[in-house]
């Protein structure tokens, strides 16, 4: 008795550690989003939790687990775009949602908390994860999310498989809202962002020169300062004039600049290119939503790849982050080239996220996130057929699935009864 | 993602009828002269323009009742639909359109929209979807909120859609009237409504309605509280009703009198005019249909009960996140149900939303599964909607073939909105709302080619954009 309780401890704790099991794919068209391209009749050998083979006939392992693909496409799991998946259960239920942070400081006063970061809030086993990860979304760059603030906050990009320490090591970003989105709190004018950035700069440079007026507090100006040398810095912005100015003045000062939302972000493509900023986008927003989007057009993911410009998907709809392959889809149907339409929702955020020596792509050595679709990936009609992470076996189930299996199996015994 | 539903939770519309006699328009009124007198107010001014008769060749098409013709084509002459079926003839003076490989289903249709009166851009200025200041605002109507420049109408049409319904938002127990708009280019509302279409009455069941007065501490502040608010109202309006009657009782009484040369005959006092109770009476006489957004099942048993008690149908459940809980009640009782493919969870009545919803609800002898949008984003592409709609059902074992699926944006939508006689299906005698599409549409990467709208090209994508139909965008 004793000894099946050890075994059945084991058991549960195969998962956790990770990648146990040798898993050979068999016979897939792998799209490695990756120079490698799209490879037809492809083996995929996963030891370890990691990808130790790609290629053709490759030989099983002893005691692995075969997978036949039959041609079906393997992929890099997905990333769900920037999200605030496991810090909300239901949005509109105040005491299930921890992306903002509400002040109640005075205006001005200590406004500014960059030290905020919503990552220990990440809930690994909230019920909203499993929906999302089923269905091919492994990742998602975990940000804090609040209108009417400039400075948001830090985030991380995240594994969904459930594990408690989710967080990817040198994923860590702040993030700021710009343009119109920060309009009040920034006194009312887009202009005064530039001015507050730089009087943050002066308080981490020389701490107590504005005194009680200070935007930070110590645990603020060492955040902040942390992202002046290089660090990854994502501005929510969408007016192409704005998002220009931010380039020049975020690279100026040692940020490196991300684009969130950029509607307007194809009307300023070159600059965009040769800063090497890359741009996080709605490829569904094509309406002038506000004043600062009276140039977003379907074609902003082609026309800024075109240009060179590096281009990933949000759609920052934590319930459904499945969608994000719908947007990689409509870019594709609207000018985007299929395998940059991957690309985006694949390797190019790993590379935005700096995982990239570990995600984002199917070569030999990194971690074996992995997806078998029914078809083509990017295609409506197609479903995850199996999906793993870090070589394990997602289990493929979520409580949308129990309750749709309870009602269909009610309504076939009420059928069967009449 | 917040600030979108924050909006969404405030979306009202408030409406409530009076002058027109519903059904108000008939369809005939479309071909009435231009200087045709006595119009009555708000009533529609849409005229098709001429077209020339069109054939359609050797399209797969999907009519919308169910059949699919591989290598069909569609006939359209003076705007209407002619004739639908294989090797039709050329009429003389016919341009023929080449649809070889191609698709082609009738034009779609959005029942829950709020284009106009949550326009774009979303400025405060242009926030006229919600008259939250009270809770039943039968009174207002959703047309007079209706901004005809809204870019989102042309952005609409590139995803095939040829009518919609716009609605109040879901702020109020009863949020007013709706209107069914055809989707062309305008200076007012008037030249954009649906000729004969009867107009909606927006109710909202649970979360919106309680929490926009409950969180001030106003009625209603419960479900509870909801049910009697809705209850209150119909109970009102049969009085209403019932005076009138009296009313018309006295009258009839009064003009036999002085016909009789009565001397001393007085006559009545009519009761005061109720903008709100009239609405509500025209809803349990059937001339206007209830569009009741309800997430849960139990709150739609209940608002059938309360459609029970006054002697009202509804028309529509919009938002039914639950309504695959209760599909057979709603089919039996003959209620659509108008869903998305896969939101939810963005507040505790859409916890239990699953993408097998539309499939189950579509299952059941007489079951009415509509896709609607609710969304300027969604609006533009339902078809994608319904593709995964169609294959989670497909998945879960149902069998539904494009022909069956398209239903859920054509011909079902056309149902709950009481327009399914003039279009929603190609049929002859129809309006020649039609769609032909570069492939399936039931795929990400499928593109709208051309737009009919009472036979008028009203998009082609193969001709250079020209001006935006909106003055906003120029």
């Amino acid at each position: 008795m004793k000894r099946l309780c050890v075994i059945a401890a084991l058991l549960v704790l195969v998962p956790a550690v990770g990648g146990a099991q040798d898993i050979l794919i068999k016979g897939a068209r792998v799209h490695t989003a990756s120079a490698a391209g799209t490879l037809e009749n492809t083996d995929i050998l996963v030891q370890d939790g990691r990808i130790a083979a790609v290629g053709g006939n490759l030989s099983t392992p002893a005691g692995a687990t075969v997978i036949e693909a039959r041609g079906r496409p393997v992929t890099p799991g997905l990333f769900g775009g920037i999200s605030q998946i496991g810090l909300e259960e239901v949005s509109q239920e105040e005491d299930t949602y921890d992306a903002e942070l509400k002040l109640t400081a005075p205006a001005w006063q200590h406004m500014w908390r960059p030290e905020f970061d919503v990552t220990p809030a990440f809930n690994s086993r909230s019920a909203v994860l499993p929906v999302a990860r089923i269905e091919g979304i492994t990742w998602t760059a975990l940000a804090p999310l609040a209108a009417d603030s400039l400075i948001v906050g830090q985030g991380s990009a995240v594994t969904l498989d459930g594990r408690f320490d989710a967080a990817f090591d040198g994923s860590r970003s702040l993030f700021v809202n710009w343009g119109s989105a920060a309009h009040s709190a920034s006194g009312g004018s887009r202009a005064a962002q530039y001015m507050l950035f730089d009087q943050a700069m002066s308080e981490v440079k020389h701490p107590g020169s504005a005194g009680a007026a200070a935007l930070l507090l110590p645990e603020g100006r060492a955040a902040f300062a942390s992202y002046l040398d290089g660090g990854r810095v994502v501005f929510f912005v969408e007016r192409a004039s704005d998002i220009r100015e931010v380039i020049r003045f975020a690279t100026a000062r040692g940020m490196k600049p991300v684009i969130a939302g950029g509607d307007e972000a194809w009307i300023v493509a070159k600059e965009l290119a040769v800063a090497n900023v890359p741009v996080i986008l709605n490829a569904l927003n094509n309406l002038p939503n506000d004043f600062d989007r009276l140039g977003a057009r379907l074609d902003n993911a082609k026309l800024l790849n075109e240009a060179g410009v590096r281009i990933s998907f949000t759609w920052n709809e934590s319930h459904n982050l499945r969608k994000n392959r719908q947007l990689a889809g409509n870019a594709v149907a609207h000018g985007l080239p299929w395998e940059a339409g991957l690309a985006a929702i694949t390797a190019s955020p790993a590379d935005i996220f700096g995982i990239a020596a570990d995600r984002g792509r199917i070569e030999k050595g990194k971690v074996a996130d992995l997806v078998l679709w029914s078809g083509d990936p990017l295609e409506v009609t197609t479903v995850a057929e199996q999906v793993w992470i870090a070589g394990n076996p997602v289990a493929m189930r979520s409580r949308q699935t129990e309750l749709r299996d309870r009602y269909l199996e009610r309504l076939r015994s009420e059928r069967g009864t009449r | 993602m917040r600030s979108f539903l924050a909006a969404l939770g405030t979306v009202v519309f408030t409406a409530c009828a009076a002058q027109t006699q519903l059904p108000a328009e008939p369809a005939a009124e479309a071909k009435a002269p231009a200087a045709a007198p006595a119009r009555a107010p708000f009533s529609s001014t849409y005229r098709a323009d001429a077209s020339p008769p069109t054939l359609i060749r050797n399209a797969t098409i999907l009519t919308g009742t169910g059949t699919r013709i591989d290598g069909g084509d569609v006939l359209i002459e003076n705007g209407r639909i002619t004739a639908v079926g294989q090797s039709l003839s050329v009429p003389a003076g016919a341009q023929v359109i080449d649809a070889s490989g191609r698709w082609v289903t009738p034009g779609l249709i959005d029942v829950h929209s709020h284009m106009g009166a949550y326009a774009s851009p979303g400025v405060d200025a242009q926030s006229d979807g919600n008259e939250s200041t009270e809770p039943v605002t039968a009174n207002v109507w959703v047309e007079h909120s209706v901004w005809p420049q809204d870019p989102g109408f042309e952005s609409a049409i590139h995803g095939g859609v040829t009518s919609l319904q716009i609605l109040p938002g879901s702020a109020n127990l009863i949020g007013g009237r709706g209107v069914t708009l055809k989707n062309v280019p305008a200076t007012t509302y008037q030249a954009m409504k649906f000729p004969g279409a009867p107009q909606g009455l927006k109710m909202a069941c649970g979360e919106n309605p309680k929490r926009v007065y409950g969180d001030d501490d106003q009625f209603p502040k419960t479900r509870m509280g909801n049910v009697a608010g809705y209850r209150q109202a119909f109970a009102d309006a049969k009085d209403y009703m019932e005076d009138w009657k009296e009313y018309d009782a006295k009258l009839a009484q009064y003009e036999k009198k002085k016909a009789a040369k009565d001397e001393d005959a007085l006559p009545p006092q009519p009761p005061k005019r109720d903008l709100e109770l009239e609405t509500l009476a025209e809803v349990m006489r059937g001339n206007i249909l209830v569009h009741n957004h309800c997430y849960r099942a139990d709150e739609m048993a209940t608002m059938l009960d309360i459609a029970q008690e006054f002697g009202y149908r509804i028309s529509t459940f919009h938002h039914g996140a639950e309504a695959y809980k209760l599909a057979d009640r709603l089919a039996d009782e003959g209620v659509c149900g108008g869903l998305w493919a896969d939101w939810w969870g963005f507040k505790m009545e859409a916890y239990d939303g699953i993408q097998e919803n539309l499939a189950i609800v579509d299952h059941p002898e007489g079951g009415c599964a509509i896709v609607h949008s609710d969304s300027e984003e969604g609006i533009q592409r339902l078809n994608q909607e319904a593709a995964k709609a169609m294959t989670r059902g497909m998945r879960a074992g149902f069998d539904i073939p494009p022909e069956r699926a398209i239903r859920w944006v054509t011909s079902n939508a056309a149902k709950a909105l009481g327009i399914l006689e003039q279009t929603g299906t190609l049929e002859p005698g129809k309006m020649a709302d039609v769609v032909v599409w570069n492939g399936t549409p039931f795929s990400v990467y499928a593109l709208a080619d051309q737009v009919f709208v009472d036979g008028v090209l009203r998009f082609d994508r193969a001709k250079p954009a020209g001006k935006p139909w909106s003055d906003f965008s120029l």
